[in-house]
């Protein structure tokens, strides 16, 4: 093992930096990071083993123990679940015997679940090793179970079973057609940078990541930092259950989000980008270099890009299964080899991000974009949008309709218009923005995608009238709970008080005063948090509580009080220590004379 | 003339680079708080100091004060949000005060008192936490560590070491010690160093020493947290 990482170390430049990288690389090896991975690499790259413990211990997709040779990952999303996940996951535990949770006695296999893994239109969706397959069905698990039990490699399962389509369906701008190589670039440094800058200005471009920033104000800002050494960073960690935009663009678009990451280089004069990569797109990890190799050659990347005496390059880093990571400041951290933990702010990364040096981070679609204003010019973007919203939006449609794909809507369409295009039928409620968006029930289609009214990053998960809403309430404060990173209290207890509280009211435990103490639980989680994460966690509850009190308040006990478990079930160790099943050693939930 | 930001209609000065908590305290106005500690890098985890500026929350212990800042820091809604902090605080992990050495010192107990804190209010987590009694001279408690990060930093700033660092995520965060076998007394920790001393909490216990001072004539037994802590911390 000493060799193995001694290798892999001086392959990476010893830099604790790309400590996530060198993790993912002896995982695969190993299946797990021992502690003799962790002292080897403390020595290696000079660091404390706590930071190695820390991250192994904070990503999810690192263990301390082995996992099986063949990991297999359910995605959790609630689009899996309409898609009947849990009885195809059932079906995969019985078939290869291996519990949920655990490894298999022969260490072959494990089994668990993951977050959203982006595949949201071809679920359900499993991470074997890392590799994503889509659209999961018995006759696709009884061909995955073979091969698992022949020990094939997950790398010579036919491209069939690891086929991911785009599902590009609805084409405007950004995707009619992807640039030329280069033509960005060209345009751009023939009408000047700064020209180009107020172009982008003029498209009214905003950050597209959700949070929706104005990009040329961005790079401006980053501009004019006296610091020189500067970065460029790509947010690809798209981790918002329902969004998969951005794998779709990493597919077919690759070259042109790397031409306008190259392009803001350019703008702020920076030498060093990163795209950083979601752990679960692993998928696109070796094409994605490729297409960087490719740009070397083609003189738009490297040293003096197009001669006008430009250096810049791009290198990938993948994260490893923390939603949080998709945080700027979150994902800067992770950048530089440590747990994904939202900085405090001020300061900004536009002044200190990256290695404390001014960086710019922005989402996938927004270098695209940027890329394309270059090209046709700022106007004929903004032309598209709506008032305060320049151009069209990418969304991730999902769930109960009969085109799930990628659309491309300019800014102010009607969910109405949305909802036909993509065969939505007997909609109960659309969620707009994914679970940290905004609920939207059916009495609101005439409503506008836009920053003005429904902003969002891209997931658009639509809900017929045969789903319980406060199933996807709870699935969605599950995930919150899951993926909260615990640097603050009112997020890292918060989070897991609303799940108590939810999964106390849907499974009928709730009393009188219940909905009223989980209305407050929202407020403080909301009002209290560090990041965007608990600031948001509770949105599930808050929209879907505006829109049906009804709902929650039927689930509640006509009694003022009730015990917030199952009593019953709580004595079943008691009963196995007594060895006893008699009347007497079961009790009842509520007292018969206080209904 | 000094640059002013206003705390509760009150006038305060401050100098460039301070944070609001540091003109607070300078000015001995007390902002509640368990994470910071002006001897050491504000850290802005435990959110008891969030404070409102020009009507949007912050914390104050990394928030820089800045010319014209009309900051709230008493009022019911602030005070009902810092007691179910604390009170988010007691639920998460195991504390009970009455068999705790720290009982009367400690500054979650303390900051309780202060909130007029009553009941824990949530839902106990009952978490499944260790003991490390490894060492000869110290003791880790984990039951009580409300991952305040004080430790970390004084090992790191003050003594010069790592004993400690912060793992796992969410809810199953964790202290760990900085050493082969994961145990203090394996680390390089001495009974002398800074973090050995500076746990607001009894998650970290200097042994033999217990009860030299009878419960009932400890500091948070006559004194308020706010009293204490602003004539320690003023500089």
């Amino acid at each position: 093992m000493q060799q193995f990482i001694e290798e892999l170390l001086r392959k990476n430049d010893f830099q604790a930096e790309r400590l996530l990288m060198v993790l993912h690389d002896i995982q695969a090896e190993y299946q797990c990071i021992s502690t003799e991975a962790i002292e080897c690499l403390a020595v290696g790259l000079n660091i404390e083993r706590t930071q190695i413990i820390s991250v192994v211990e904070f990503y999810s997709f690192f263990h301390l123990t082995p996992r099986g040779r063949y990991e297999v990952l359910f995605s959790d999303s609630i689009t899996d679940h309409l898609l009947g996940k849990h009885a195809l996951m059932a079906y995969f535990a019985e078939k290869m015997q291996v519990a949920i949770g655990a490894v298999r006695a022969d260490g072959l296999v494990s089994l668990n679940n993951t977050a959203c893994t982006g595949l949201c239109d071809q679920g359900p969706a499993i991470l074997i090793n890392g590799r994503a397959i889509a659209n999961i069905t018995q006759q696709k698990i009884d061909v995955i179970a073979a091969l698992i039990e022949q020990q094939v490699p997950v790398t010579d399962w036919s491209a069939e079973i690891l086929e991911v389509n785009d599902n590009i369906l609805k084409t405007n701008l950004l995707l009619d057609h992807e640039i030329s190589h280069g033509d960005a670039l060209t345009a751009a440094f023939k009408r000047g940078l700064t020209e180009t800058l107020a172009e982008i200005e003029l498209s009214k471009l905003r950050g597209r990541g959700g949070a929706g920033f104005g990009t040329a104000m961005k790079w401006r800002f980053c501009a004019e930092e006296a610091e020189q050494e500067r970065y460029v960073v790509c947010n690809a960690d798209e981790g918002e259950p329902g969004t998969f935009k951005d794998r779709v663009l990493l597919n077919c678009y690759a070259h042109q989000v790397f031409e306008g990451m190259t392009l803001c280089a350019a703008t702020i004069k920076a030498k060093q980008g990163f795209l950083y990569l979601r752990g679960e797109y692993l998928h696109l990890y070796a094409d994605l270099l490729a297409i960087l190799a490719i740009r070397r050659e083609q003189g738009l990347l490297g040293k003096n890009i197009q001669q006008q005496g430009f250096d810049f390059d791009i290198e990938i880093r993948l994260g490893a299964g923390a939603y949080i990571c998709g945080e700027e400041s979150a994902l800067i951290e992770s950048l530089e080899g440590k747990r994904g933990i939202p900085r405090n702010r001020p300061p900004y990364p536009v002044s200190q991000g990256y290695l404390q040096k001014p960086t710019v981070v922005n989402n996938v679609e927004t270098f695209l974009a940027a890329a394309k204003i270059a090209v046709v010019g700022g106007q004929a973007f903004a032309d598209l949008g709506s008032k305060k919203s320049g151009g069209t939006k990418l969304l991730s449609i999902s769930g109960d309709c009969q085109r799930a794909g990628i659309y491309e809507y300019p800014f102010g369409t009607q969910i109405s218009q949305i909802l036909q295009d993509c065969g939505a039928e007997d909609v109960l409620g659309v969620q707009v923005g994914g679970p940290s968006g905004t609920f939207i029930s059916n009495q609101e289609f005439e409503r506008q995608i836009s920053f003005e009214d429904l902003s969002t990053g891209g997931s658009f998960i639509i809900f017929n009238h045969s789903r319980d809403i406060l199933q996807v309430v709870k699935n969605f404060t599950h995930f919150f709970a899951e993926e909260s990173c615990g640097f603050c209290t009112p997020c890292r207890v918060g989070t897991s008080l609303l799940k108590k509280q939810v999964d106390k009211i849907t499974e009928g435990h709730g009393s009188a005063g219940d909905v009223i103490a989980l209305q407050e639980l929202c407020q403080l989680v909301k009002n209290n948090s560090h990041c965007g994460l608990g600031q948001t966690a509770a949105n599930p509850i808050l929209t879907t509580l505006e829109r049906y009190p009804e709902l929650y308040e039927s689930q509640l006990k006509k009694i003022s009080f009730e015990p917030g478990f199952d009593l019953d079930a709580s004595l079943a160790t008691a009963r196995r220590l007594a060895n006893r099943d008699d009347a007497a050693a079961h009790l009842a939930q509520v007292e018969q004379d206080y209904e | 003339m000094s640059k002013t930001i206003t705390i509760d209609g009150q006038a305060i000065p401050f100098e460039e680079g301070q944070t609001i908590i540091e003109a607070a305290t300078d000015a001995g106005v007390y902002i509640p708080h368990l994470c910071h500690n002006p001897d050491y890098t504000p850290h802005g985890s435990c959110k008891l100091c969030t404070v409102k500026v020009n009507g949007r929350n912050c914390s104050a212990c990394t928030f820089p004060a800045m010319e014209g800042q009309d900051i709230t820091n008493i009022s019911k809604e602030l005070n009902d949000d810092r007691e179910k902090i604390t009170q988010m605080l007691f639920v998460e992990g195991n504390h009970f005060c009455p068999s705790c050495e720290k009982t009367g010192n400690c500054q979650l107990q303390g900051v309780g008192y202060y909130l007029n804190m009553k009941d824990n209010h949530f839902p106990h987590f009952f978490a499944n936490r260790e003991l490390d009694a490894s060492h000869p001279d110290i003791l880790i408690d984990h039951n009580r560590c409300i991952f305040c990060n004080l430790c970390v930093r004084a090992s790191q700033e003050t003594d010069g070491k790592n004993v400690f660092a912060i793992s796992g995520r969410g809810i199953n965060k964790k202290l760990i010690v900085n050493s082969i076998t994961g145990q203090l007394k394996d680390s390089d920790i001495n009974v002398d160093d800074r973090a050995a001393h500076i746990c607001p909490t009894g998650a970290i216990l200097i042994k033999r020493t217990g009860y030299s001072v009878p419960i009932g004539e400890r500091v948070y037994d006559s004194k308020k947290i706010d009293a204490v802590s602003l004539k320690k911390e003023q500089s």
